[in-house]
């Protein structure tokens, strides 16, 4: 159910649509090659290391450190009701990065490079339809169930 | 294998073009093109058009555009590679010369963008970005660059200051430029004023999205020495990828697409960094233009803000950059920016830019980018 996965969806049919159930349950996952073990996140089905098509997920931590930001003012369709919104890329404890919204936890004059931050699965509470994604939080912020 | 030369130039007014059809727009600038040359429009046998498809109506653009130059039934096509596409047409038609294929092909960049409104170029833009993981969280064109221009900032000290300096020095270059879309001087305080669009980024970090079409004439050796007296040679090639997720990128602080189409196109040149007399690079923001410096090699790593802030990059200074105006003064219609670019490095190695001419020009440089460095391409072209 990849649909689940972000305000707006632009690609809902994946390999790797497992990965919207796992963080509807509260649970960040990148995919292990089951071949190689080489491990991604963003999650990708074929290993680009051995090209094998073997995966498996794995758990995260979710513990990341900010590598840079911006605060989008001009938003694009589809988000200008949002706007401004504050977008941060991580690098990940466990390798990887991700994008991310920050989320409560966060003022925005606490904002700064090099800052930890837990990466949150979250679920658009505002929306009738399932709609999940996940956001950047202060370190020891837990899953809430919904 | 032959050489490539370029024989004919031409390029439309860029701007706000409610006056005209893409292939109107694209007809301008190879009209100019054909009578720059002085050959007749049967002498051309290809042409190649690059175009973003998204951007038009018409679908297919291609054969609308070899329809309403009359020169079909002559074999065209279309490449894309986003902002780049206009590189990628002229390295395509460069390719088929060096392979003996065609001898003489025309190269189109056209598009049109006004017909969309912002957000939607937002949105389109923004999905240059990875749509599976990033493009969800509304990210947009000039959010990616103002992420680089925070992480280039934190690392080396680059200043806000320093990006203005970028916008002052290419409106102060549009102003000479008639083909120009902004053709007034700004002040670092106006700059400063202006609305905010992605932090640090305000509206004159930006360039503007435009309508347009410039077109360059290629030849065979041969037959670029029989119709041209003053050719100017495609002498390094070079052209690389970087991922398309910038997730998935070594850093943020410069495009290592760049680093390695300069290195090739250096390398087939015979040629370094202090041999460039004149550069134009993709400024599609204000720190695209710095990285693209330190990813030339014209300046060292983290060392691109003081570079503009001293004048370094001004007429007069180490290496002019952008004295078109650049992608933000001049407009970045995408498909035709590439063209554009070679269009006014052919301009300077001729001695013909007018008030903006770099005094002497041999070695000329374009530096072209598409999307946030998932592609670049870069030449090296010499004259005589």
């Amino acid at each position: 159910m990849f649909k689940w996965f972000g305000r707006i969806n632009y690609a809902p049919f994946t390999k790797v649509d497992g990965f919207a159930q796992h963080l509807k349950d509260g649970r960040l996952m990148a995919t292990r090659c089951s071949q190689c073990g080489a491990t991604s996140f963003p999650p990708r089905a074929d290993c680009s290391v051995c090209l094998s098509g073997d995966f498996e997920f794995t758990e995260l931590s979710g513990r990341a450190r900010l590598h840079t930001f911006t605060k989008i003012v001009a938003a694009p369709t589809g988000f200008e009701d949002v706007a401004p919104y504050t977008v941060g890329v991580v690098d990940l404890e466990e390798g990887g990065r991700a994008v991310a919204w920050f989320g409560d936890s966060i003022q925005e004059g606490e904002i700064e490079i090099g800052m930890e931050l837990q990466v949150v699965p979250q679920i658009f509470e505002e929306l009738e339809e399932i709609k999940v994604y996940y956001s950047l939080e202060r370190p020891g912020t837990e899953w809430v169930k919904v | 294998m032959t050489r490539v030369g370029i024989v004919g130039i031409g390029h439309t007014a860029f701007g706000r073009r409610s006056d005209a059809t893409v292939q109107e727009l694209a007809f301008e600038a190879f009209r100019e093109a054909v009578l720059d040359a002085g050959i007749e429009r049967d002498a051309i046998d290809a042409s190649v058009i690059g175009a973003v498809p998204e951007y038009h109506k018409q679908r297919s653009l291609a054969g609308v555009v070899q329809e309403y130059l009359g020169l079909a039934p002559k074999p065209t096509w279309l490449t894309e590679v986003a902002c780049a596409s206009g590189s990628a047409a002229i390295r395509t038609a460069w390719m088929s010369i060096k392979a003996g294929v065609h001898d003489v092909v025309a190269v189109i960049g056209c598009q049109k963008m006004t017909e969309l409104s912002t957000p939607e170029i937002l949105a389109l833009m923004g999905r240059v970005g990875e749509v599976q993981w990033e493009s969800g969280f509304g990210t947009t064109f000039p959010a990616y660059y103002a992420m680089f221009a925070k992480r280039h900032m934190h690392e080396f000290g680059t200043t806000r200051e320093q990006l203005l300096d970028v916008a002052v020095k290419n409106h102060h270059y549009g102003a000479l430029n008639p083909k120009a879309l902004f053709r007034k001087e700004i002040t670092k305080k106006k700059a400063a004023a202006s609305e905010d669009v992605a932090t640090p980024f305000q509206v004159y970090d930006c360039c503007a999205n435009a309508d347009g079409a410039a077109c360059v004439i290629l030849a065979g050796e041969e037959t670029a020495r029989a119709v041209s007296d003053k050719p100017v040679w495609l002498s390094g090639m070079g052209c690389a990828t970087a991922s398309m997720s910038v997730l998935r990128r070594p850093n943020l602080v410069g495009l290592p697409s760049a680093e390695q189409a300069a290195a090739q196109a250096f390398e087939m040149a015979g040629m370094e960094p202090a041999n460039v007399d004149v550069a134009d690079v993709h400024d599609c923001f204000t720190i695209a233009e710095i990285m693209a410096y330190e990813d030339l090699g014209f300046c060292p790593k983290g060392e691109g803000g003081p570079f503009v802030a001293d004048r370094q990059t001004y007429i007069g200074g180490a290496v002019p950059v952008n004295v078109d105006g650049g992608l933000k003064a001049k407009g970045h219609p995408i498909g035709a920016t590439g063209t554009s670019m070679t269009h006014e490095i052919v301009l300077q190695l001729r001695g013909e830019a007018g008030e903006r001419q770099v005094p002497d020009a041999a070695v000329g440089l374009t530096h072209n980018v598409g999307g946030i460095g998932q592609y670049c391409f870069v030449q090296v072209l010499t004259r005589e």
